[in-house]
């Protein structure tokens, strides 16, 4: 017996709520990554699930793609976060305001 | 030497060129050396080249030195003429003007270094004009020359010109000439037009080939010319700038105002012979205001009392003799005048410049008398002079005052174009001028030396006989006034005389037909002429010599007070002058004045006025209408962008929110609608 497809994808549409709710509504530098890597992550899940239901594995090879372009980002935003705190003593995005009119 | 023509005038304007670029800071013996040596070189040129053209059997030599003036038509050289005639200008203009040269060293030493640099530049200026009027081949060159000795007339009439009477003097001599010499320029214009050349030689070729042709337009030529030669030669009604001209120094008034620059008027019509000779009209017009300016002048130098006053009216009374013997057609008698003239009224001057000098710069004769035994190389060399001048024969003036009344005579009784009663009365004029000449010149002789001194006792111990830089010019040319009447000296019955053969060729007399001079009517003639003289200088005697000296004249001004004193004011010609033509150019400027600022001042200022009115309400409009949309339109795009610039309120999250909602209301929408 096999899980059906559609809920891996009720899952990965949770899991992308979770994170754009995470990206739109917090404050801070890190729970706004955390919440991309949870969007990157439920695309993932819902690209496996359809390749599974396909049979195919193109789609494996692209979330390979994506982990590997979301553990750059990672490292590019943490990087960036570091600078801004050393700046600013905080990573609350609503201070990142100097080129604000 | 003749190739080297260009010398003569070049040399004097070397000498004033250096004078003038040494910017006055020659001292005296430098500044003389100069001056003087410029004129000396000159004359021994001048010498040079009279004894080569000597040989030439009097041909004509022409020198063009290059092509001065050529447009279209047009083409003037300017060039130099040797002949007969300008050969002799050329003579007595560098000789008495380097004898008057010599002469100023002593005249003049009392002047400061500057000025007596500046006398001299001048002095080189007017020989270098005086000799291109009298060397020009054509007209045009001839008017260089004569605005050149016009303008150095009036530099050295004003060479005081720290007093303003000579400052004065110096503009009424130019701006009167300036009416000559626009006649003269229209005559030249004139000429041109009808002649097609400017050339001397050219015009006499043009009127030999065809004199009928150009009968018509040689009058209005001729008349041209000549009202050139009336500003010029101080004739009537022009003459009245000369007796102010004895306002300059008096050597300059010895060269110019007597001897040379004055007589360029009787040498141009001399020159222009050939067109005066064929209207019989102009002819008499110069014969008539020579005669009528002969014994005017001559009056009004009867109660002048300023001794170089006496001598201005006495050279403009000679001019209009001089211009009587032309009109008669005696072009020669006039240049023998001329030359005669230079040399006797030359020594006068020098001579007065001497009793000047002597009476510490008196010119009035009522405080002179007795200067005989101060002075007496300056007193017999005087004496010598006014004989000349009164017509005493052998000398000089006598053979050409006599040349031009006989000549005048024979026009009148040989009914010359028809005009014979005209002459006549013409020649009577002469001859009581002649004996009105000898009057005043004997007056001022014994006015100046006889008698017992006037002056105060402070002039009387001053009195002494002037260097010999000033007594040597003064006997040479008494000696002149002597010995160069010969060279006119009256062939009996037929024949010419040799002075007159000399300038045939160039300037032949008027053949006068119908009248055959004998040798009986020429010896009346000459005891008519001397009669006069001699009567002329007794009564001066009677009136002004001896114990009973100044007697009969003060009897006579008792007597005629209302004749003497208008002779006095010399016909009150000035007095006229002021209150027509002066006062006439005066109320014109005047009323030009008004004019200016009235109307067309008030013209601009009315402009002015709406020009500013009209830019007040275009300045407005600009303001408020222009200025207004530009605002307008700047205004609205701010108040639009103060709307739109909320949507960028700069969180970013903001915006991700934005676009997530909206996106998920797109996809809810398509889901809906795509049911």
């Amino acid at each position: 017996m096999t899980v059906p497809t559609a809920y891996f994808v009720i899952l990965a549409a949770l899991l992308f709520s979770v994170g754009a709710a995470g990206v739109l509504l917090r404050r801070s530098g890190i729970s706004i990554l955390l919440g991309i890597e949870l969007m990157l992550n439920a695309a993932n899940l819902a690209l496996v699930a359809f390749g599974r239901q396909h049979g195919q594995l193109d789609a494996q090879v692209f979330v390979f793609f994506v982990m590997a372009v979301a553990a750059a980002e990672v490292a590019v935003g943490l990087a960036l976060l570091v600078a801004i705190f050393r700046k600013n003593q905080s990573i609350d995005v609503d201070r990142l305001n100097v080129m604000r009119w | 030497m003749l190739d080297l023509l260009w010398l003569l005038p070049a040399l004097p304007l070397a000498g004033a060129a250096i004078l003038l670029s040494g910017a006055m800071r020659f001292r005296h013996r430098t500044t003389s050396v100069v001056g003087v040596g410029s004129i000396g070189l000159t004359l021994v040129l001048a010498l040079t080249a009279l004894v080569q053209y000597a040989g030439m059997h009097g041909e004509t030599v022409i020198r063009p030195l290059f092509r001065w003036i050529a447009a279209g038509d047009i083409a003037i050289d300017f060039s130099l003429r040797l002949d007969a005639l300008s050969a002799v200008m050329l003579f007595f203009v560098t000789f008495v003007g380097f004898l008057i040269h010599v002469y100023s060293v002593g005249y003049m030493h009392t002047e400061g270094a500057r000025a007596y640099a500046r006398y001299f530049a001048y002095l080189n200026l007017f020989m270098f004009a005086m000799l291109t009027l009298v060397l020009g081949a054509n007209l045009v060159v001839l008017f260089v020359g004569w605005e050149g000795v016009g303008l150095c007339s009036y530099l050295l009439i004003g060479f005081y010109f720290e007093k303003d009477w000579c400052a004065s003097a110096g503009k009424k001599a130019f701006i009167v000439n300036r009416i000559g010499d626009f006649g003269f320029l229209l005559a030249i214009f004139l000429a041109f037009k009808t002649f097609g050349t400017v050339d001397v030689a050219g015009i006499e070729a043009m009127l030999a080939s065809d004199p009928g042709k150009f009968a018509a337009a040689a009058t209005p030529i001729a008349l041209l010319l000549f009202v050139g030669a009336i500003g010029k030669s101080a004739q009537l009604p022009l003459y009245v700038w000369l007796p102010d001209a004895m306002a300059g120094p008096t050597p300059v008034s010895a060269l110019i105002h007597a001897a040379t620059m004055v007589t360029a008027g009787v040498y141009m019509v001399a020159r222009t012979n050939a067109i005066f000779r064929i209207s019989p009209t102009a002819m008499l017009v110069v014969a008539a205001v020579g005669g009528l300016t002969a014994i005017f002048a001559a009056t009004i130098g009867l109660a002048q009392n300023d001794i170089k006053k006496v001598l201005a009216y006495s050279t403009v009374s000679q001019l209009g003799y001089m211009f009587l013997g032309a009109g008669a057609g005696a072009f020669a008698a006039a240049i023998f005048h001329v030359f005669t003239h230079a040399f006797f009224k030359a020594c006068l001057f020098l001579g007065s410049g001497s009793v000047i000098h002597a009476c510490s710069g008196e010119q009035d004769m009522r405080k002179m008398g007795g200067l005989k035994k101060h002075m007496p190389t300056t007193y017999w060399t005087f004496v010598v002079a006014t004989l000349a001048l009164a017509g005493i024969p052998p000398l000089a003036g006598f053979f050409s005052k006599d040349e031009i009344l006989a000549k005048v005579y024979g026009a009148g009784a040989g009914n010359l174009h028809s005009f014979g009663t005209a002459y006549l009365a013409l020649w009577g004029l002469g001859v009581v001028g002649a004996f009105v000449t000898a009057f005043y010149m004997f007056r001022a002789v014994h006015m100046t030396f006889h008698g017992e001194f006037r002056g105060s006792h402070e002039a009387e111990h001053h009195l002494h006989e002037s260097p010999a830089s000033m007594t040597v010019p003064l006997r040479v040319l008494a000696v002149g006034s002597v010995v160069v009447g010969f060279a006119g000296m009256g062939m009996f019955g037929a024949g010419r005389n040799w002075f007159e053969g000399l300038l045939h060729h160039v300037a032949p007399g008027v053949e006068v037909e119908g009248y055959a001079t004998s040798t009986g009517i020429e010896w009346l003639l000459i005891a008519l002429s001397v009669g006069v003289a001699v009567g002329g200088i007794l009564l001066a005697t009677r009136w002004y010599f001896g114990p009973e000296a100044f007697v009969r004249p003060t009897r006579f001004a008792e007597r005629f007070p209302r004749l003497v004193t208008t002779v006095a004011n010399k016909y009150y010609v000035d007095e006229a002058y002021e209150a027509t033509v002066i006062a006439g150019t005066m109320k014109l400027a005047q009323g030009s004045w008004e004019f200016d600022a009235r109307v067309v001042d008030g013209a601009v200022n009315g402009t002015r006025h709406l020009t500013v009115g009209t830019s007040f309400f275009s300045g407005l409009f600009d303001l408020n209408v222009v200025d207004g949309l530009v605002n307008l339109v700047a205004d609205a795009y701010g108040w639009a962008s103060r709307l739109l610039r909320r949507v960028q309120w700069g969180v970013v999250q903001g915006y991700a929110l934005i676009m997530t909602v909206g996106f998920a209301l797109m996809v809810a929408a398509a889901l809906w609608l795509g049911r």
